[in-house]
């Protein structure tokens, strides 16, 4: 196991390094610092702004001190919209990110399987019917909808019944707020984040649990004794497993990015929100630190899937 | 064979109905049979012909929002006693004398299922769980029936895999069934099946899916652990060879009814139906005699259940049909009690002229 991980972290060494590679490359196609001071930038604005960065260099030494600030995790380097380091802007925005996605993708995941397990249990029955029904409803709806519903009745018209549940928008940092008022901001996206993924999370465990009840080794179980419960969440669930993993680890990576339009739309100042704002201003160190970082999250990820794997499916054997 | 001998299950006019999109169907219609302690019972047929739902209609493994058994159906279960507390089995609770198993509550069900009557499949390389061990497979089912400890349940597990003469058992144990081949799975499946010692064993072709050599070892070990063990089996076959090896009894289904019942010996010496006599003259025969000639197959199919003939359900297939096969069904008449006691039961207006009996075969069982 030990020796799988090390030759694995190893191997994506190289498909790092390209990564990393072709993001430079394709942030220097359009001179950066032209498009940030605009087409009215003296010549000699544009020089100094190139020196301080290094962009005069030639390309080979500037991905040799990127990788070499990577590695020595080295994101000192200053925004140019927000003259902050780059490491600090990012530490600062994948916290509210983290609060909505983390609880979000927890909830989705934990109630999915259940649902998923009742309706499979139930198959055929109303209950299922109903519970699918639901479940399509639920996904077909537009997000503005949830959005707007949710600021308007959930947030505002409670408030002016007295319930101050919800905040309609906005964000306080944990550390400066009382406890409380952190999560009635974090509430009502995560809700909405909840109700956007569970109907399609649900029907696709649903259909995993499904195939796995007709498999020949649960009649097996019956015939030994078991009880349905067991049968269910003993025997099929550590099977159904397998795909859930692949499922949710999938969806890991985007947790630190969080989502671009629940940030927008609640104004929570996460990484979503600071990338758009990276991109419309054209800060190129801040662009090119998230998507370096980003990469790294993303192989490391898929590492800890197959890690997963091996725990789960003994027929996976890490070697 | 003695008539005072009690049946461990009697299975009275058991209908299994099935419902479909072109509505109810009868897989196994108005089937009664006994088993008897110690003895096997073989159920021979074509495919489709309710050997597979007639057992698991005992072990009432049948999906349950699509099947359900006719009123009058009734599989009697007697349980032996076990009062002796140092049994291996050691079980947990006492069933009453008489079970009816087409009645009874699923709690019931539960614990005579793999504590009493114990099952193995045609597909040893699915039947068991892939993700969790053989010997926790196996310790499961006492976990549910006895009150071992668990050191006594994982030594129980190694002497059960020694029993089914798997080597390395301590080793094994503790392997997942895609690191076994297809004999050792279905070894594992028959530990499962007997770690509880149950009265009643049913097998469900557990041979079909493995090549002859291993098949000649895993009935060797049924027939063994039979004879050491006492269960009786139900063995569901349509290979004519294998109920020869190891049957006491036979029981002849077509179309979900049965259609001949007798002991091994009278049945392949003289068989009275049609269906049982064209079964048993398409088995290939070794020997110079044969060589070159064509083996003998029953022409047709095995006819829908959604389109059954008014009369008898084996008329379009059958050499000796005559106008009265076409217009009414022949009940299933007891046409001989055998020299040895057994009695045999036919379902035909006209059956197959008895072979002459040479001398008594013996005793049965």
């Amino acid at each position: 196991m030990l020796s799988f991980i090390l030759r694995k972290l190893l191997a994506s060494i190289p498909v790092y390094l390209g990564i990393v590679l072709i993001v430079m490359l394709c942030l220097r196609v359009n001179d950066p610092v032209q498009a940030y001071l605009g087409k009215s930038a003296s010549p000699e604005s544009i020089a100094a702004q190139r020196e301080k960065m290094g962009l005069d260099e030639p390309f080979v030494s500037q991905y040799v001190s990127f990788i070499g600030r990577i590695v020595t995790l080295n994101f000192s380097e200053e925004s140019w919209e927000r003259k902050q380091p780059v490491g600090e802007i990012l530490a600062s925005a994948v916290v509210p990110s983290l609060a909505i996605t983390v609880p979000a993708l927890l909830l989705t995941t934990i109630v999915a399987i259940g649902i998923a397990l009742l309706s499979a249990y139930m198959r055929g029955s109303i209950t299922d019917k109903a519970l699918m029904f639901a479940a399509v409803l639920g996904m077909s709806i537009s997000l503005l909808v949830y959005v707007v519903m949710g600021q308007y009745f959930g947030a505002y018209w409670t408030a002016q019944q007295g319930l101050d549940v919800f905040a309609i928008s906005g964000y306080e940092p944990v550390h400066e707020s009382v406890p409380g008022n952190w999560i009635r901001y974090c509430l009502l996206p995560v809700i909405i984040t909840v109700i956007l993924t569970i109907g399609y999370d649900t029907r696709f465990y649903r259909a995993v649990m499904v195939e796995e009840t007709g498999r020949d080794y649960i009649v097996t179980a019956r015939a030994k004794g078991a009880t349905k419960p067991k049968i269910m969440f003993v025997h099929m669930l550590k099977n159904a497993m397998i795909p859930i993993i692949t499922h949710v680890m999938i969806t890991l990576p985007f947790l630190i990015t969080g989502s671009i339009v629940m940030e927008t739309f609640f104004r929570i100042p996460g990484m979503g929100q600071t990338l758009i704002t990276a991109i419309n201003s054209k800060d190129f160190p801040l662009i090119q630190a998230f998507t370096a970082v980003f990469a790294a999250i993303f192989i490391a990820t898929n590492i800890l899937t197959d890690v997963l794997y091996a725990l789960v499916d003994p027929r996976v054997r890490l070697g | 064979m003695t008539a005072d001998r009690k049946a461990i299950l009697s299975v009275q006019n058991l209908t299994t109905c099935f419902r479909t999109d072109r509505g109810v169907v009868r897989a196994v219609d108005d089937v009664s049979f006994e088993v008897f302690p110690g003895e096997v019972l073989g159920i021979v047929g074509e495919s489709g012909c309710g050997k597979t739902v007639t057992s698991k209609s005992v072990m009432r493994l049948l999906p349950e929002r699509t099947s359900f058994f006719a009123p009058g159906s009734r599989m009697l279960f007697r349980p032996a006693s076990r009062s002796a507390p140092d049994t291996p089995g050691n079980a947990k609770d006492t069933l009453p004398r008489e079970v009816d198993l087409a009645s009874c509550d699923d709690a019931t069900m539960r614990r005579v299922r793999g504590a009493r009557i114990a099952m193995i499949f045609q597909e040893p390389m699915t039947s068991l769980n892939p993700v969790f061990t053989v010997g926790w497979q196996i310790e499961e089912a006492l976990k549910y029936h006895t009150n071992l400890s668990h050191e006594q349940r994982r030594a129980r597990v190694i002497e059960m895999l020694k029993l089914v003469e798997i080597p390395n058992a301590e080793r094994r144990a503790g392997e997942y069934p895609h690191q076994l081949s297809g004999g050792m799975r279905q070894r594992v499946m028959i530990a499962i099946a007997l770690c509880c010692e149950p009265e009643l064993l049913i097998a469900d072709e557990p041979t079909t899916a493995l090549d002859v050599t291993i098949q000649a070892q895993i009935l060797q070990l049924i027939e063994g652990l039979r004879r050491r063990l006492g269960t009786a089996v139900m063995l569901i076959t349509h290979n004519l060879g294998v109920v020869a090896q190891v049957c006491d009894r036979v029981m002849v289904m077509y179309a979900g009814r049965v259609v001949e019942q007798g002991g091994v010996h009278e049945i392949f010496r003289s068989p009275r139906h049609p269906y049982t006599a064209a079964l048993l003259s398409s088995i290939p025969k070794a020997g110079k005699r044969e060589a070159g000639r064509r083996l003998p197959i029953i022409p047709g199919i095995v006819p829908s259940l959604f389109d059954l003939p008014k009369g008898c359900r084996f008329q379009d297939r059958c050499a000796y049909r005559q106008d009265r096969c076409v217009n009414s069904e022949p009940t299933l008449d007891t046409i001989e009690s055998g020299p040895t006691g057994e009695t045999r039961l036919v379902r035909c207006h006209f059956p197959v002229a008895a072979v002459s009996t040479p001398r008594s075969a013996g005793s049965a069982t």
